[in-house]
């Protein structure tokens, strides 16, 4: 359990699945049924083609590292410096997160290296999808 | 051509450290010395636009009857916004006489609402759980990207900061005027890794309004006209992490295409541009996203001097949001100082300025707008 201070998502029609999703440690993505393309964050309808047939489906949760800074000004849920990253999925879209289980250093966070999802509860309701390293100890 | 000028221009009366104005009275100090500027009173504006503060609030505080409201915000660029739309809306007759304001208590905070972000937003769900702490968190996010890409060194990017400062050097309004080298830069206080402190904007006071009317009544007045040739304005996305292209803006694109392509200008007419610098890389996208450099290939064309006194493409000659000001809503001064190159009065002065072409982002490459500015109304 994190400490509980970071700020809390709060679920709307719209997003209710998703954060569910990760509640039941999955990372869930919508598609559409019409032009395929792969999309977040989520919404009842296609942002490339504009159609309402979609579907969700899990996510791999796999994803490389697009970029990220690592903030210096103190914030009461973390530790000393913190990466806030940018994250690609493997199915297309690109998430905000934190890198988990790993040095908060620019040695360490190479760009385009391979992570994977971690689930992480900071409230009763909510889990966030965090990434490791691939391969790192769960 | 648009057929309408600026015929009132004016910063507040003092700029940084006001704690002794509310945010509503810097609107309003801006606003009178632009209606000074232009020989006006309220009575002769019928037309009013503003952000972080409601045009209802400016126009009932400086005795407005409009005709023609704009509170267009979408962050900084806003009254990049508000200028393209008050053309169109002196063109069509909506309205003869446009009033923009601009007014922020950044530092001092007096009178100044916050900006929470609603935890349902996109924002509140998908970026503030992970622990953003504010633009120079946020803003920054795609940088290392584009370093990687594109072989940016983290020389590079301090550089940034030290040609603006040299331009500074040369504003005696600037807030920052010693010059400073690039070790200078990369040993100042790190804030959020890749970017040092110097490599962030300033938090000061200050505000700044403008005054546009047709072009053909600009004979009517003290100061000599600055035509807006072109205008041009796009927004992309609310949360940074989900721009198309971490490497570059497509609200800078649009915008700046369409900017261009209405004055009927090319980047060789071009004599001198303010690119919106909230953080180091900003300008870096800019002189790409808007074709005056080749992907890549920006970071040289700074590292060169090309944007420096002296330079081929003289940019961000106020100091930019990274030395003259940053209130939170830079915009204004961007165009402020776009307008002072034109009339000839600037502190340091491009030679031969006919062409001023001034680009704006809003929130964190959320929004664009393109003023392109001219002596002459082409
Ligand atoms: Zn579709």
């Amino acid at each position: 359990m994190d400490k509980p201070t970071r700020s809390l998502p709060q679920p709307t029609p719209e997003t209710q699945h998703f954060w569910e999703g990760t509640q039941a440690e999955q990372l869930l993505l919508q598609r559409c049924t019409d032009c395929a393309h792969t999309y977040f964050p989520p919404r009842p309808f296609c942002p490339s083609c504009s159609s309402r047939s979609v579907e969700v489906y899990a996510a791999s949760g796999r994803a490389t590292l697009a970029s990220y800074v690592i903030n210096q000004r103190p914030h009461p849920a973390f530790d000393g410096p913190y990466a806030i990253a940018l994250v690609d999925l493997e199915e297309g879209p690109r998430m905000m997160t934190n890198i988990v289980e790993c040095e908060q250093t620019p040695e360490a966070l190479q760009l385009d290296m391979p992570l994977e999802v971690r689930f992480e509860q900071v409230s009763e309701d909510i889990k966030l999808p965090l990434f490791a390293p691939a391969g790192a100890d769960k | 051509m648009t057929g309408v000028a600026v015929v009132g221009a004016a910063e507040t009366t003092e700029l940084g450290k006001i704690p002794h104005l509310s945010q509503q009275q810097l609107h309003a100090d801006a606003a009178l010395n632009a209606m000074a500027d232009a020989g006006l009173t309220a009575k002769d504006i019928d037309g009013i636009a503003t952000a972080g503060e409601r045009p209802t609030d400016l126009a009932y505080y400086l005795g407005i009857t409009p005709t023609w409201v704009d509170g267009t915000s979408v962050g900084g660029c806003s009254f990049m916004l508000h200028v393209r739309h008050a053309v169109a809306a002196i063109a069509s007759g909506q309205c003869t006489t446009v009033l923009i304001t601009h007014g922020e208590s950044g530092r001092s905070g007096v009178g100044r609402g916050g900006f929470p972000r609603a935890p349902a937003s996109l924002a509140g769900q998908f970026e503030m759980p992970f622990g953003p702490t504010g633009p120079p968190t946020m803003f920054t996010l795609p940088v290392l990207r584009y370093m990687k890409d594109y072989g940016m060194t983290h020389e590079q990017l301090a550089m940034v900061a030290v040609v603006q400062r040299e331009w500074a050097s040369m504003n005696p309004r600037a807030s920052f005027q010693n010059e400073i080298s690039v070790d200078d830069v990369l040993n100042s206080k790190m804030i959020a890794y890749p970017f040092h402190l110097l490599e962030c904007c300033l938090v000061t006071d200050g505000g700044g309004a403008l005054i546009l009317t047709k072009a053909d009544r600009a004979a009517d007045f003290p100061q000599p006209p600055v035509h807006i040739l072109g205008t041009g304005e796009s927004v992309e996305t609310p949360i940074v992490s989900q721009m198309e292209d971490l490497t570059s803006s497509r609200a800078f694109k649009v915008a700046g295409a369409f900017a261009m392509r209405d004055a009927g200008i090319t980047h060789a007419d071009v004599d001198h541009l303010m690119v919106y610098d909230a953080f180091a890389h900003l300008p870096i996208y800019g002189l790409e996203d808007l074709g005056f450099c080749k992907k890549g290939e920006a970071a040289d064309f700074i590292w060169e001097q090309n944007t420096a006194p002296g330079g081929s493409l003289p940019m961000n000659t106020n100091g930019g949001g990274l030395s003259y000001m940053h209130s939170g809503m830079y915009g204004m001064y961007a165009l402020q100082e776009s307008v002072r190159q034109i009339r000839g009065t600037a502190p340091a002065q491009v030679v031969d300025a006919n062409v001023s072409l001034c680009l704006g982002v809003g929130g964190m490459f959320g929004a664009s707008g393109c003023i392109v500015f001219g002596k002459e109304p082409k």
